[in-house]
């Protein structure tokens, strides 16, 4: 096996090494208590999913706004599914201040009288 | 460097089972550095295919013959590029090329979401893993790319001369990249079932690598479907080859999960469906794999050699094993939230949509597997050709454009009778405008044909009529003038228009197979210099033979040692349409027994076929020219008798001057077929509709876009 091999090959094996173990290492610094491994400074997972349903609630409304303009929907069902829509989109967004995520301007909004 | 190249794969190897481990271990302890390292042992696979994957490119440019791989599939006298894509023309260079875009795939995916879902990302990340594992144990044990010989060969056997084309050389890339981002979906589907979280969190995350699978299988597709018309010389784009349906079926059940995952992401239905598409998409990417590489089936794509069959029908079994238990046992938790509130609604017409193309992949599946099902019940081989696949293909593929035009114009949850009534008027119109003006010019003898254009012209009536009445909503809005309104309607919009665009591209698609297929003229005819031929209204006249020599001097740059062809000159009813040079080449053996001169000429005969491409139709040709003839046969055989291997080229010198001198009648094919260019017109619709559909927003337009939805959605609170 040439030189170059061997210095190439053991190159390329520290670089995996250091690359792997960077998040064993920081861990092991920190010296993390148990509590705390699991978190971090990630959301958690039911703040994720009324995160990912709430984007997908609000493009809900905006379809549902555009179908109303664009003449597929008639004024009588756009209001019924707007408002089902809202009421949906504010279950959501009291779900996520509940569960400690970001939801603000709902009672804002509300004491404005809208 | 071949050492090297062993020591990455095994190295891979090791990271592969050690990410696997640590990834589950995370998963399951919520220990998050775990997670990560497993996360990072992905990063670090593709660090070291990189290495590996550059050792035996390095190899390939280098001529390094000592290289098996680079023996077989390449030549000192292969032109360049041949020579830097040819790692991939072998099986074992294919492998390495798979599970490199896998490696760099999957870092990208997990690199992207490595903030959330971490025990979901986890199991992907040990299911991603394990396709790497699979993949590189297939090389170390089975096809290495690193296999050497010595002594070193002085030459190499050439790349196959099918093979030298530019589209051809790009398709495997483009569609391996498909393949390999069909696993990320699946992965995170994995995940997300093993996790117990199927939620909406999952399909956010995977969506846009579904959509870059469903992109970069249907470029690859088209690049093929490109290649078998403008370089093969049978005069098709698509053959119903069990590697072309290998390919299709999960592009097509890839194209049934992005419509139904819209109705999971707003109503929370059809996660059974949902989850159950993208594993079997998944699953379908791993069988197109394994198809060219099991010997079962025959196929021009097939690599010869040895097969590894059988671990790859263990690794589909145990993907299909493991999908249906998951599934199976996590039903509780995949049950729909909601049902669908109404028949006419666009859910509905999503559903429909979704049978139809499921119905698609079964037929091309039946018809791909059954000569293997039939041997394996039978014992006799049985074959399934092109007409059984478009007696059931063709009216499904007439359904599903219309579906296509359906859709857009009906509202989600629920649209009434009237509504919809109103909404299909001009887009009935248009296609009843295309029928009468069809009718009227004379073409009614093919109705599926008739059919699919006015299907067609059924769908570019409802998505202009979206566009318009999308603009003008926008104008009555903002005051925008109409191509600003129309901009920044798609700019606010792009998952709606971008789809949009890319059902008009499909609907154009389609028209040029209809058109090509059903109203094509073709012949075969045998011709001398100075003879005419007739096909359709053109009028073909052989002007002269052609005669390139030396791999040097090759017109298609193929690198073949003699190429014989004609120059043709094309009219229409007595005007010059296009001039055609149409050649076969002759490539060089490799095989001594053939003689000094002969193995010069003695390999494979390629056509280089000759296209005159328009928007209303091209005129294609392909020429056999006859070099058996007794006066030709001579100069080989004295020249293998009288010539030492390094004066041979003198005879092809002969030949190719014999020949011009007195050509013999040589064999054309000649085919006019209308609108074949408005597929891959079609096509580049569809792939830039895919795009604009996938980009995302700016950050800052989607913070504006929530506040805003935030504030109307309390706004409605209050009012109530």
């Amino acid at each position: 096996m040439e030189i170059l091999t061997i210095v190439l090959a053991l190159a390329l094996l520290a670089v995996v090494i250091g690359v792997i173990s960077a998040p064993l290492r920081g861990a092991a610094k920190r010296g993390a208590t148990d509590g705390d491994r699991s978190h971090g400074s990630d959301p958690s997972p039911e703040l994720s999913e009324l995160e990912a349903a709430r984007e997908a609630k609000y493009r809900e409304i905006r379809d549902a706004e555009l179908d109303f303009r664009t003449g597929k929907l008639s004024p009588e069902d756009y209001e019924a599914i707007d408002g089902a829509l809202r009421a949906e989109a504010l279950e959501i967004l009291e779900r996520i201040a509940r569960a400690g995520g970001e939801a603000p301007g709902v009672e804002n909004s509300a004491a404005r009288g809208g | 460097m071949a050492d090297l190249g062993r020591i990455c794969l095994l190295l891979a190897l090791l990271v592969c089972v050690y990410g696997i481990g640590a990834s589950v271990y995370g998963a399951r302890s919520g220990r998050v550095e775990f997670s990560d390292s497993g996360r990072r042992a992905v990063y670090a696979l593709a660090i070291i295919l990189t290495v590996a994957f550059a050792v035996l490119e390095i190899a390939f440019l280098r001529d390094d013959f000592a290289f098996n791989t680079v023996a077989d599939t390449s030549s000192r006298t292969t032109p360049a590029f041949y020579r830097a894509a040819a790692v991939w023309s072998s099986q074992e260079g294919s492998l390495l090329l798979w599970a490199w875009l896998l490696s760099l795939w999957s870092s990208l995916a997990l690199f992207l979401v490595r903030r959330r879902m971490r025990e979901v990302a986890a199991y992907a990340t040990a299911v991603l893993l394990g396709f790497g594992a699979f993949f590189i144990a297939l090389m170390i044990f089975y096809a290495t790319p690193f296999a050497t010989t010595s002594p070193t060969p002085a030459e190499g056997v050439g790349l196959d001369p099918l093979l030298r084309f530019p589209t051809m050389m790009i398709h495997p890339p483009m569609l391996y990249s498909g393949y390999t981002l069909c696993t990320i979906p699946f992965a995170f589907a994995m995940g997300a079932l093993l996790a117990r979280r199927v939620d909406a969190d999952w399909i956010r995350a995977t969506r846009r690598f579904a959509f870059a699978a469903w992109l970069f299988l249907g470029v690859g597709i088209l690049l093929g479907a490109r290649w078998s018309y403008a370089e093969l010389g049978w005069g098709g784009y698509w053959g119903w080859d069990a590697v072309e349906n290998a390919s299709l079926m999960p592009w097509l059940t890839g194209t049934a999960f992005l419509h139904s995952l819209m109705i999971q992401e707003k109503r929370g239905m059809l996660k059974v469906w949902n989850v159950s598409l993208v594993l079997a998409t998944g699953t379908l990417a791993i069988m197109g794999t394994f198809l060219v590489r099991s010997g079962i089936l025959n196929s021009i794509h097939a690599f010869g050699g040895a097969t590894l069959g059988v671990p790859f029908v263990t690794l589909i079994a145990v993907l299909i094993a493991g999908s249906i238990y998951l599934v199976v046992s996590r039903r509780e938790m995949l049950r729909s939230e909601h049902r669908i509130d109404s028949l006419l609604s666009r859910e509905s017409i999503f559903l429909a949509n979704n049978v139809v193309l499921v119905g698609l992949c079964f037929v091309i599946f039946w018809g791909t597997y059954f000569p293997l099902i039939s041997e394996a019940l039978t014992g006799h081989e049985a074959s399934v050709g092109p007409p059984w696949f478009d007696r059931y293909t063709v009216p499904l593929a007439l359904l599903l454009v219309l579906l296509s035009g359906i859709g857009p114009v009906i509202a989600w949850r629920r649209a009434t009778l009237a509504n919809a009534r109103r909404n299909l008027v001009a887009p009935t119109l248009v296609a009843l405008i295309a029928l009468v003006s069809l009718l009227g010019a004379g073409l009614s003898g093919k109705p599926f044909a008739i059919a699919m254009f006015c299907c067609a012209a059924f769908v570019l009536g409802s998505i202009g009529q979206e566009f318009f009445r999308g603009a003008r909503a926008r104008r009555a809005m903002s005051g925008e003038p109409a191509p600003v309104a129309l901009l920044a309607l798609v700019r606010r919009n792009r998952r709606r228009y971008g789809g949009y665009i890319v059902h008009v591209g499909i609907a154009v698609l389609f028209v040029g197979v209809a058109a090509s297929s059903s109203f094509q003229h073709a012949s075969e005819v045998g011709l001398s210099p100075g003879k005419s031929t007739h096909v359709g209204a053109y009028k073909v006249t052989y002007v002269r033979p052609t005669a390139t020599v030396t791999p040097r001097n090759d017109v298609a740059h193929t690198g073949s040692t003699l190429s014989l062809g004609a120059l043709l000159d094309v009219s229409k009813r007595g005007h010059h349409v296009a001039t055609l040079r149409p050649s076969q080449g002759y490539y060089d053996s490799g095989e001594p027994s053939q003689g000094s001169v002969g193995h010069l000429i003695g390999g494979q005969a390629v056509s280089h076929i000759s296209m005159s491409g328009g928007v209303t139709r091209d005129v294609w040709t392909a020429i056999a020219p006859n070099i058996s003839t007794p006066a030709l046969q001579r100069i080989v055989t004295v020249g293998n008798r009288t010539l030492p291997p390094d004066e041979a080229e003198v005879a092809i010198g002969f030949l190719a001057r014999a020949y011009l001198k007195d050509p013999p009648p040589a064999q054309f094919h000649l085919i006019v077929s209308p609108l074949v260019m408005w597929i891959w017109i079609g096509g580049a619709i569809v792939f830039g509709g895919g795009l604009i559909a996938i980009w995302p927003a700016p950050s800052a337009v989607r913070r504006r876009v929530a506040m805003r939805s935030r504030a109307r959605a309390a706004h409605g609170l209050a009012r109530a």
